[in-house]
C-alpha cells in the first residue's frame, strides 16, 4: 500500500563551514507516521530538524512537504514554516508574555485570527492539555514539564500538518518526563505525523512507527522499533545501543 | 520588641559617620563665607521664583528630549541589526551616527547647533528658538547613546527566542515587535535610566546657546547680588527630579518582576 508522502527529504546536506552535518539524508515520512530519529549528540539529530522547518538554510538537497518543494528559489518561508510545527529542548517560551498570549501571538498576527478566536482555540488545546489553569500564567512560574507542554500546546495552535519534536524531555527532570511523554502519545494517537529526536529509547521503542539511527550525520539504518533494538543490522547500531543498555536506560 | 544585632550596629556606624561629617565641615575654616555665599536661606529665597521659572524650560526640554530620544534610538538601534547585505549603507549610517555623536562633547554639538544654524542663513533651519536647538543637540547626543543600550539590550536576547517565533511563522519584523524588542527594553530599564539622568542635567549645558533655564536664572541672580545661593536652588530642584524618577522606575522595574518571575 503506497501511501503519499507528508514529507520527503533527498539528498540532504548541511554543512557549517567546513564541518559537514548532515552528509546526503534521504527519508520519506508518510501521512500520520511517527518517526523516531536515534543517534549519539552530534550525530545530526537536531539540525535535520531545523533543515526540515527551515530554520537552517540547507547547503544541497530538496524536502518536499505535500507534494511541494520548500528548498527551492522564491518560497514563502513564513507560509511553510506555520505548517510545520517545532518544540525545543530548551522550551524557548517567551518569557514576557502569559501562557495565554504565548499561545496566540502566532495565530493572531500570522494566520489573521481575531483575539476572541485564538483564545477560545488556545482554551481548548490548554484544557485538552491539563494546562487550563495556568492560562494567566507566566512561563517561569510553570515547571519544565508545564513549560514544554505550554510549547507543545503553542505549536499545535498554528494547526500544524508536521510536528517536529527535538529532544523535548532531555532538559527535564526525570519526573517530569511522563507527563510531556503522554502528550506526545496522545498526539500520536490521533494520528499527527511527527519526527521525533529522542533519547528516550523505551518511549521510542513505544511510540514510533519506524526509528532511524543516524551516526555522524548519515542515516545509517532505519526500520521498525522492534527490529532496530532487538536486531540492529549495523555494528555502529549495536554499539550506540549497547551505550544506552549500559548506562541503565533501555 | 527586640531588634536585630545587625540593626544596631548599622544605627551606631551610621551615627558616627554623620558626626565625623559634621565636626568636618563645621570647623573648616571657611565655613561662614560658604554658608553665606551658597546656603543662604534669604537669597535662596529670593532666588528662588525666577530659578523656578527657569527651571520650567528644563523640565519641558527634558520630556520633549526624552520621548525624541526613546524613539530615535530605537530606530538607530534597529537599523544597525538589520540583517542582510542590501541594509549595509543603512548599517554604516547608523554606525556612524553613533560613533560621531557619543564622541562629540554635548556642548560642542549644542555650539554648532545652537550658533551654526542659525547663521547657515536657511529658511527652517535657521530660524527656530535656542529651546528648540537645545532640544534637537540633546536628541541627537542622547540618542546615540541610548541606541548602544538598545543594541546591547536586542544582542542580549537569546537567538533561541528568535528561532522560536521564526518558526512559528512570524516575520523579521514581528519577531522584533513582539518578542524581541519587548524583552530588550526591560533589561536595559536601568542603564537607559542613567542615560536620561544624565540629559535631565545636561538640560542645563544649553544655557551656553542662549536659553534661560534654571542655571541661567541663577546665574543671572548672582550678576546682580554677588550670591550665588541661586544655584544651590537650581542644584536642589534638579536633585528633587533626578531621584524620584530613579525610585519610580525602580519601582516600576520590581513589579514587573514580581509579576513575570518565580518567587524566591
Amino acid at each position: 500500500m503506497e501511501q503519499p508522502a507528508a514529507l520527503r527529504i533527498e539528498d540532504l546536506h548541511k554543512s557549517y563551514g567546513n564541518t559537514e552535518v548532515l552528509k546526503g539524508i534521504d527519508l520519506a515520512v508518510a501521512e500520520h507516521e511517527v518517526v523516531c530519529l536515534i543517534g549519539a549528540s552530534g550525530s545530526g539529530k537536531s539540525t535535520l530538524l531545523r533543515c526540515i522547518n527551515l530554520t537552517e538554510p540547507v547547503t544541497s538537497g530538496r524536502i518536499i512537504v505535500h507534494g511541494d518543494e520548500i528548498t527551492g528559489e522564491g518560497v514563502k518561508v513564513n507560509q511553510i514554516r506555520r505548517e510545520i510545527g517545532i518544540v525545543f529542548q530548551a522550551f524557548n517560551l517567551f518569557p514576557h508574555m502569559s501562557v495565554m498570549r504565548n499561545v496566540t501571538l502566532a495565530p493572531r498576527k500570522v494566520l489573521g485570527q481575531s483575539r476572541r478566536e485564538a483564545e477560545a482555540n488556545a482554551a481548548e488545546l490548554l484544557e485538552r492539555f491539563g494546562l487550563a489553569d495556568k492560562a494567566a500564567e507566566y512561563p517561569d512560574r510553570l515547571s519544565g514539564g508545564q513549560q514544554q507542554r505550554v510549547a507543545i500546546v503553542r505549536a499545535l495552535a498554528m494547526r500544524p500538518r508536521i510536528m517536529l519534536l527535538d529532544e523535548v524531555t532531555s532538559a527535564l527532570d526525570p519526573e517530569l518526563v511522563a507527563e510531556v511523554l503522554n502528550v506526545i502519545r496522545e498526539l500520536a494517537a490521533e494520528g499527527m505525523t511527527m519526527v521525533i529526536a529522542t533519547h528516550e529509547m523505551g518511549f521510542a521503542r513505544d511510540i514510533a512507527h519506524r526509528v532511524c539511527f543516524l551516526d555522524n550525520g548519515v542515516l545509517l539504518e532505519q526500520g521498525p522499533p522492534a527490529e532496530i533494538f532487538s536486531n540492529p543490522r549495523e555494528e555502529r547500531t549495536r554499539q550506540f545501543l549497547q551505550r544506552i543498555v549500559d548506562a541503565g536506560r533501555l | 520588641m527586640l531588634r536585630s544585632r545587625g540593626f544596631w550596629i548599622s544605627t551606631a556606624s551610621t551615627v558616627v559617620f554623620l558626626v565625623v561629617i559634621a565636626v568636618l565641615l563645621l570647623t573648616a575654616p571657611g565655613i561662614h563665607n560658604l554658608h553665606e555665599g551658597l546656603f543662604s536661606v534669604q537669597d535662596m529665597r529670593a532666588a528662588l521664583p525666577s530659578v523656578w521659572d527657569g527651571f520650567k524650560i528644563n523640565l519641558k526640554m527634558m520630556a520633549i528630549a526624552e520621548v525624541l530620544v526613546l524613539i530615535c534610538a530605537l530606530g538607530v538601534a534597529i537599523l544597525r541589526g538589520l540583517p542582510g547585505p542590501a541594509a549595509f549603507p543603512l548599517r554604516v549610517v547608523a554606525i556612524v551616527y553613533t560613533d560621531v555623536f557619543r564622541g562629540l562633547p554635548t556642548i560642542l554639538v549644542a555650539i554648532f547647533i545652537g550658533l551654526g544654524f542659525p547663521s547657515l542663513g536657511l529658511s527652517v533651519i535657521s530660524t527656530q528658538s535656542p529651546f528648540t536647538y537645545g532640544v534637537v543637540t540633546l536628541t541627537l547626543v542622547y540618542s546615540a547613546y541610548v541606541a548602544e543600550v538598545y543594541r546591547a539590550g536586542i544582542e542580549s536576547v537569546h537567538q533561541s527566542q528568535t528561532a522560536a517565533a521564526r518558526s512559528l511563522g512570524l516575520s523579521y519584523s514581528q519577531t522584533l515587535r513582539f518578542v524581541i524588542l519587548p524583552q530588550a527594553v526591560r533589561r536595559v530599564i536601568p542603564p537607559l535610566v542613567n542615560d536620561f539622568i544624565g540629559l535631565q542635567k545636561d538640560t542645563a549645558l544649553v544655557f551656553f546657546i542662549g536659553v534661560i533655564e534654571a542655571l541661567q536664572a541663577a546665574q543671572d541672580y548672582a550678576n546682580v547680588t554677588y550670591n550665588l545661593s541661586g544655584l544651590t536652588v537650581a542644584g536642589l530642584l534638579f536633585i528633587a527630579i533626578t531621584i524620584p524618577f530613579t525610585r519610580l522606575v525602580d519601582y516600576l522595574v520590581k513589579r514587573d518582576r514580581r509579576r513575570t518571575q518565580a518567587a524566591g
